[in-house]
């Protein structure tokens, strides 16, 4: 652990070189948020506006429907998509997580005949073209009727989360030190104790890697989201794809403020979990 | 296994099973016992993923196999009928195809690359210790976690000749209007770059983990033994970080093999075809020309490709693991 955090301190050309470069870099980034502060005139000038007014009017537009007599308007679908988007994405990689868990904990304890194989197969469906399944899914969602509802679509993100769940959490359960388990066995402990009092709280950090890096891909996904939800279902990327509407006098001020909205989740997860995520990416192959 | 067998009364307190009956083997001590059996403990656990993963991967993966031998359209209501490798045959055999694997190589050769450059710099950054690092580092992470929507989206606004940000720049140096999307070449080049801009953070991250991965003692060799920069790196730095690298390189071609949403929104595949990955190509005759057949034919030589892929990806991986224990 100590060595993790004992990196050498940067000169202060260094620490320059890195501030310029995070801001250039985040620039396109900034760009957004700060078009969605803007008029619609302001968002599509030239030269582009660095400086303007700043207007609240788009986030209001993302939730009221403008009406042309300037009044309140009535309320837009967006609360809901949002918390579709909240919903079906924290759900799906949390039932992940949970499932994703048990079978790692499986392959890395209780090893089947032909374990390798397994985790080959289910590694390759997290790796395929989502393309290639998507027509089969999509009739056989509609022959079961489950298009357009929560299930099919809460069920459908929990399966492509789970490889790269067992992939990661059997990566964490295989560090552990397995005396302290037998240790705990010695003592009475039954399985179903070993297996949440000494072996779970061990992989806390790892599990939390694995959310934040699933919420991450699952939070922004759009092909399956645009043939399979619908009205109630919709997420949030869905919607925004609908709002850009014909490529004529797309209102970005209003997609701006619902990116930059949509953003604020995400970033405020990662942010708590970020030392985390530094395993998550690298499939737990990176050791403490 | 061993361990498992080693502890027969382990399960006896888990479970609601009625005292007296032994978990174990073929004892009639009802369906609750013969499940939680530990024998059983494995394949119990197990369970829940396979099926969720069957029902919802493998079996539309099988469905989608079947499909791709008989003439099949979503559209119709005509019985399918068997061709065989007919579809195989015709996509294998068609030009237009051949050009899509060229443009979807060309993306992602160009992509990976750009990624990798870009990434490896970062982490070079980022590898030491400065005020604000964890705020800046979450800067750089960000683009990864935007949608493909609206990273597509706001770069077609940049692009955009009359009011877009990066047309504005370039008409500062020079006076001829700038439209990129227009050209083939301009198109492609705006795709790769919107897509090395969101993913290079993601090699960062990996070529960091390596970077940190080196012990300290190896560098205060070096500095006693006086070896210059391009030595330490090469001798100390790059073993650690080569395998890592190798992963990422296999971890973002495979991805940007599939890439299509970012496409499909920046260029929609144009100007003509000059953009047209194969996965848009796929969406296109599955889901405009409604030839569900040939889309699932063509599907699967792209799986084939990235079970070649996964293997190597694998590989790596194994590699990597036993270097590190």
């Amino acid at each position: 652990m100590a060595r993790r955090h004992d990196i050498g301190q940067a000169g202060w050309g260094q620490s320059v070189l890195a501030f310029a470069v995070g801001i250039v870099y985040f620039f396109p980034v900034l760009w957004i948020i700060l078009t969605a502060f803007k008029t619609r005139p302001d968002a599509l000038a030239t030269p582009p506006k660095l400086f303007f007014t700043p207007t609240l009017d788009n986030f209001r537009a993302v939730f009221f429907r403008q009406s042309s007599t300037g009044g309140g308007g009535e309320a837009t679908d967006f609360v809901l998509y949002f918390f579709n988007s909240i919903f079906i994405a924290g759900t799906a990689v949390l039932l992940a997580v949970i499932i994703g868990t048990l079978a790692a904990y499986a392959f890395s304890r209780h090893p089947l005949r032909g374990n390798d194989t397994y985790l080959f197969i289910i590694l390759t469906t997290r790796m395929m073209p989502p393309i290639i399944v998507i027509i089969p899914i999509f009739l056989m969602f509609r022959v079961t009727g489950l298009a357009g509802g929560y299930w099919g679509i809460l069920l459908l993100y929990t399966a492509f989360n789970i490889p790269f769940s067992i992939w990661l959490v059997k990566s964490f359960f295989d560090e552990l030190n397995p005396e302290i388990e037998d240790a705990a066995r010695m003592d009475g402990a039954t399985d179903w104790r070993v297996f949440f009092g000494v072996c779970l709280p061990q992989v806390v950090a790892g599990l939390a890697a694995t959310f934040v890096f699933g919420l991450i891909l699952t939070w922004n996904e759009f092909l399956f989201a645009l043939l399979l939800t619908g009205v109630e279902t919709r997420t949030v990327p869905v919607a925004m794809a609908r709002t850009l509407g014909g490529n004529v006098g797309a209102d970005y001020g209003l997609l701006a403020a619902i990116v930059t909205l949509f953003l604020i989740p995400i970033f405020f997860v990662t942010f708590l979990l970020q030392n985390q995520l530094l395993r998550g990416v690298t499939f737990g192959t990176v050791k403490k | 296994m061993a361990d498992a067998a080693s502890l027969p009364d382990a399960s006896g307190g888990t479970t609601p099973a009625p005292a007296g009956h032994p978990a174990g083997g073929d004892s009639g001590g009802g369906i609750l016992a013969w499940l939680t059996s530990p024998e059983r403990r494995g394949p119990l656990l197990v369970a829940p993923a396979i099926i969720v993963l069957f029902v919802m991967n493998i079996f539309p993966l099988l469905w989608s196999f079947g499909l791709s031998f008989f003439n099949y359209r979503a559209n119709r209501q005509t019985e399918p009928d068997f061709v065989g490798f007919r579809n195989f045959e015709r996509v294998l055999t068609d030009d237009d195809v051949w050009e899509r694997f060229q443009t979807t190589a060309l993306i992602v050769g160009s992509s990976v690359l750009l990624q990798l450059i870009i990434g490896f710099l970062l982490a070079l950054l980022f590898a030491r210790q400065f005020p604000m690092r964890r705020i800046l580092m979450m800067l750089v992470l960000t683009p990864m976690m935007l949608s493909f929507v609206s990273v597509g989206v706001f770069f077609k606004l940049y692009y955009e000749p009359t009011f877009g940000l990066v047309s504005y720049v370039v008409n500062v140096f020079t006076d001829t209007p700038f439209a990129l999307l227009s050209t083939a070449e301009g198109a492609l080049a705006g795709i790769i770059i919107a897509d090395a801009w969101m993913w290079s953070p993601f090699v960062m991250l990996l070529v960091l983990a390596g970077l940190v991965s080196v012990p300290k003692y190896l560098y205060e060799a070096a500095e006693i033994d006086r070896a210059s920069p391009w030595r330490r790196f090469s001798t100390i730095t790059f073993p650690y970080i080569k395998s890592l690298l190798l992963l990422a390189v296999l971890f973002r071609t495979i991805e940007t093999f599939k890439i299509f949403d970012i496409i499909y929104i920046i260029t929609n595949g144009g100007p003509g075809t000059a953009t047209e990955s194969i996965a848009v190509n796929i969406y296109r005759v599955a889901f405009q020309n409604f030839r569900t057949s040939q889309s699932a034919a063509l599907g699967y030589i792209i799986l084939f490709i990235v079970i070649v892929l996964t293997n190597l990806y694998l590989y790596s991986v194994n590699r990597r693991q036993q270097e590190t224990i």
